[in-house]
């Protein structure tokens, strides 16, 4: 078990190497950065004491091997954008994403489960086919497409819930949350459906076709033929050989989440990472951008850590230390 | 008289498909009493699998029961809804697949799945259902089954898995086990152990057998009668010795040749010209006649049903007045 | 003339397929189909069909600006979807911003295509170290979605070239990393088929006859890898639109002197709240029906090369 996390995370570790490469390239030599940084009019005096301060004079390795300590250390260097250190920028909006990611992928997850498992058992029920459709529309409509109609009929049209910012907050510690004010959480509606509307049709689909295929294989047929109820079967031991792949799909889901949060962001005009992300973009604000990519890279490997440790979890098979006396064969 | 444990009349099970209706099974009728082993035979495709599989009620959508009727000790259960049929199912006739590397479900532990049926079926505790689970286990021959019982089915090899789904087909104490093709995925070693653990355990309890295989060879040392099938129906049924020495339908006698024989001449026998038609070319009358040697004009336009053949029942035309060709 | 003859051959081989006779079948797939030929139709030949040019600057009139859709009391017959702030004329600039979608949806798919199978041939071809590289970024890209990676390589070329050429290149670039984004799922399909594909006897025979390795791959595996490709690359082709719309909508896609259906939607969304709502619900509607046309054309060409999974 520790051995196999060890080994997960020994494997993570080219991915984030990579990903810091990438951003570190990114950082260093995408357009001018010391001409960004000193605007237009400096002194070569200037711009020569700014170079040794970046260390733009070092040799490509050290520079990376200093950016890798830095990355390592929680400093990203300073917005071209805002000139505010940005671990700061960062750590300020992180909780603003975190929670509408968290409360979109909570909807995506127990809403599309469910569903996934009705039309999976129920394939010609007309609810079935509602669903399909609806799902079939979910994943053409774009999320911005989605967040622009919501705002349409729930603000302009109905006003009756607002259309950007978070609402109140209350600060724990270093933590804003938008969890304890009604205003906090009316705010957080619109954005969340909107973020998770596309992940909750796809883990539907998911959970569907997997429940298909379970449904089809030989131990079912036998746990019919053994007669275990209808609930026993389809939850018992359908339901449960379908979690592997979903929770595969369902974790990079999950992931994708905090990437289209970018998106819903500028959509909601949510204070968050994403929208700080898009306006680096734009501003062609490499630290906060290199930033980001390093902190996604590290989230998506944590997920995917997480996943494998929930597939030893779900599936005796891959629990391989049990002792397997006398299993000959396949 | 009391009726006999299982008793299938004129079966019929068809299949819509895109390009019509197929038919299956097409009157299907015999009986299984208490205690019997009635071996099916056939070529692939002739209805074994699907005979076993209308009895517990589980053919695969699109296909349905289209006619006849399944009595279990006189009681129809072809007809009976969906939760009914499933207390039957596992409590009075148990099932048995052919693969079971497939058949066992790779996330629960074998003790699991077995306390499950039993749970499902008979009035018992959890305490007293693990006690049974590894007898149950003992019963079938596996090694150390106190042990054992907390294993998943991928830490067993197919004979072992096999010996468990005996154990789970037989647990509840059904009076009927159906067993399809239950030793074809096994290694040629194994199988035997399995047949005559499946043939000592079901005589210790009573337990009648329907045997579906290809393997003559089963048959003739297990059953007690074998029916044999051809193209969804029955072409010949009877006790297993008179069949297999003195086959009466033309495609069994051709079946039989199948096996070396040592004591006849092989050229002529061993052969049946062409192939089991498909579902969609079923011909006329006889379905075996474009392939029978002794097909006359009847056999063509007529389908025989099964007829006394003296010793057994044959559907052939040859057998319609006993005392003509056949003494 | 060998041309008509051939194009009336493959016409009748076409209509004899199993392709066709469940496309028929498909009342799904025929309506996707005139619904995308419409979409495909009016973006070809908006500057004929258009009822104005929303480019020409000189026939803006701003006493013209947020006209209602026609059908309203309010509304001009001449502007039959209304107009944006500027007076242009909304329906116009739809079929103009569907050409700029098509136009950059297709070429992305086309360049990840291209891409995919040629990388994914010499991957599943020459094994190996090729094999171990190319495989081991297409996962890691893979691990994160594409819509980032296409924000991301954007970015990075935007920094990197001049300002001046922006404007001039921005249509390519965004072509460039929508493509760049979407090519690891067609190198991971044809590596797969191609593995297959490799050891099978024909390939040895034609190694055996000594035909050269770009020969093999290209006419002898190649032809047996395109089905998957085909269908990725429809479904794909939904992606990429998407994604461009996505990429304009958050403003760092296609330059705004080449509006497409994304950029519009970003226009009109300044305006939702004033009660204007036409000049982003239209732009959106277009989007939606070529994307869900073309998605559920790909599903259809799924399931029918693919019967197995129903």
């Amino acid at each position: 078990m520790t051995a196999f996390i060890l080994l997960r995370i020994l494997q993570a570790i080219p991915v984030m190497l990579v990903v810091s490469l990438v951003s570190f390239l990114m950082f260093a030599h995408v357009g001018d950065p010391v001409a960004i940084m000193l605007g237009q009019d400096h002194t070569p005096e200037q711009r020569e004491a700014l170079v040794r301060d970046l260390g733009l004079d070092q040799p490509v390795l050290v520079q990376y091997w200093r950016f890798l300590g830095n990355a390592i250390a929680g400093d990203f260097g300073l917005s071209y954008r805002l000139s505010r250190p940005v671990a700061e920028l960062i750590a300020e909006r992180a909780p603003a994403t975190l929670e509408l990611a968290f409360t979109a992928a909570a909807l995506a997850l127990l809403v599309g489960v469910p569903m996934g498992v009705y039309t999976g058992l129920y394939r010609n029920s007309w609810i079935s086919r509602l669903f399909l459709t609806f799902s079939l529309i979910g994943v053409s409509l774009p999320t911005f497409l989605i967040g622009i109609l919501l705002i349409l009929v729930f603000s302009v049209w109905l006003g009756w819930l607002p259309s950007f910012g978070r609402g109140e907050t209350v600060q724990i510690g270093w933590w804003t949350t938008g969890f304890l004010t009604w205003s906090g959480i009316k705010a957080l509606i619109l954005p969340a459906i909107t973020l998770g509307l596309f992940q909750l049709t796809l883990i539907m689909r998911l959970v569907r076709a997997e429940m298909l295929e379970v449904l089809r294989t030989d131990y079912i047929r036998f746990a019919r033929a053994r007669g275990l109820s209808n609930r026993a079967v389809h939850f018992g031991h359908a339901l449960r050989n379908t979690l592997v792949p979903v929770i595969t799909i369902a974790g990079l889901q999950l992931g994708a989440i905090i990437a289209f949060a970018i998106v819903t962001e500028t959509v909601f005009q949510w204070p968050g990472m994403g929208l700080l992300f898009i306006q680096s973009v734009g501003a062609a604000d490499i630290p906060v951008m290199a930033a980001y990519l390093l902190l996604i890279a590290a989230v998506f490997v944590t997920i995917n850590l997480v996943v494998d440790l929930l597939y030893y979890a779900v599936d005796p098979r891959l629990r391989a230390d049990r002792g397997a006396a006398g299993a000959g064969g396949r | 008289m009391a009726p006999p444990l299982l008793e299938v009349r004129d079966l019929r099970v068809e299949f819509p498909t895109r390009r019509g209706v197929l038919t299956a099974l097409d009157g299907v009728s015999f009986a299984i009493e208490a205690g019997e082993v009635l071996g099916v035979v056939g070529e692939s495709g002739a209805g074994k699998s699907m005979t076993g599989a209308a009895i517990i009620g589980l053919i695969e959508p699109p296909g349905r029961i289209a006619g006849g009727q399944i009595l279990l000790e006189g009681r129809r259960i072809d007809d009976l809804p969906y939760e009914r049929l499933r207390r039957i199912r596992g409590r009075e006739i148990g099932a048995i697949f052919q693969d079971p590397l497939t058949t066992l479900n790779p996330l629960y532990t074998v003790g699991e799945q077995l306390e499950e049926t039993m749970l499902t079926h008979l009035p018992i505790g959890r305490e007293e259902a693990r006690r049974r689970a590894v007898g149950w286990l003992e019963r079938v021959g596996i090694p150390a089954a106190a042990q054992r019982i907390g294993s998943y089915p991928h830490e067993f090899s197919g004979g072992m898995r096999q010996r468990v789904v005996i154990a789970l087909a037989l647990c509840a104490e059904p009076k009927l086990v159906i067993a399809d093709e239950p030793t074809t995925a096994l290694d040629v070693s194994i199988q035997a152990q399995i047949i005559a653990l499946l043939k000592g355990l079901t005589r210790e309890r009573g337990t009648a057998v329907m045997l579906i295989t290809h393997d003559m060879g089963v048959i003739a040392e297990t059953a007690d009668r074998v029916a044999v099938m051809y193209a969804g129906r029955i072409a010949e049924i009877g006790p297993v010795r008179e069949v297999v020495k003195h086959p009466r339908h033309p495609y069994t006698a051709g079946l039989m040749a199948s096996i070396p024989p040592l004591d006849r001449r092989v050229e002529r026998l061993a052969q049946i010209e062409g192939a089991m038609p498909r579902l969609s070319e079923i011909p006329p009358g006889c379905a075996f006649h474009p392939r029978c040697p002794q097909a006359f004009d009847r056999c063509r336009r007529e389908r025989p049903g099964l007829l006394d053949a003296g010793g057994t029942r044959a559907a052939c035309w040859l057998h319609l007045d006993r005392a003509g060709r056949h003494a | 003339m060998a041309l008509p003859g051939a194009a009336a051959a493959l016409l009748a081989r076409w209509r004899e397929s199993d392709l066709w006779w469940s496309f028929r079948r498909s009342p799904v797939a025929v309506g996707a189909a005139l619904v995308a030929l419409l979409c495909i139709g009016g973006a070809l030949l908006a500057p004929w069909i258009a009822p104005h040019d929303p480019f020409d600057l000189a026939g803006l009139d701003l006493s013209n600006a947020f006209k209602p859709p026609a059908w309203d009391a309010e509304g001009d017959p001449a502007f039959p979807l209304g107009t944006d702030g500027q007076g242009r004329d909304v329906l116009s600039a739809i079929l103009y911003g569907a050409r700029i979608s098509l136009l950059v949806g297709l070429s992305a798919t086309a360049f990840a295509t291209l891409l995919g199978v040629l990388l994914g041939l010499v991957a599943g071809y020459a094994g190996g170290t090729a094999d171990a590289v190319l495989m081991r970024i297409a996962d890691v890209q893979l691990t994160f979605p594409s819509i980032l990676v296409a924000l991301l390589v954007n970015g990075v070329v935007q920094a990197s070239l001049p300002r001046e050429l922006h404007g001039a290149l921005a249509l390519y670039v965004v072509i460039f990393a929508i493509g760049i984004s979407e090519w690891p799922k067609f190198a991971r399909t044809v590596r797969g088929s191609t593995l297959v594909e490799r050891n099978k006897e024909y390939v040895l025979a034609a190694r055996v006859i000594g035909l050269g390795r770009a020969r093999i791959m290209l006419t002898h595996v190649l032809p047996n890898v395109l089905g998957p490709v085909l269908v990725i690359a429809t479904l794909n082709l939904g992606l990429a639109i998407l994604a461009e719309a996505t990429l304009s909508f958050l403003g760092v896609g296609v330059p705004p002197t080449q509006p497409s259906l994304g950029t519009l939607i970003r226009i009109g969304n300044d305006f939702l709240f004033s009660g204007e709502w036409w000049i982003t619900i239209f732009p959106g509607a277009a989007l939606v029906a070529m994307v869900l046309s073309v998605n559920l054309l790909g599903d259809w060409l799924r399931d029918a090369l693919n019967p197995k999974l129903r």
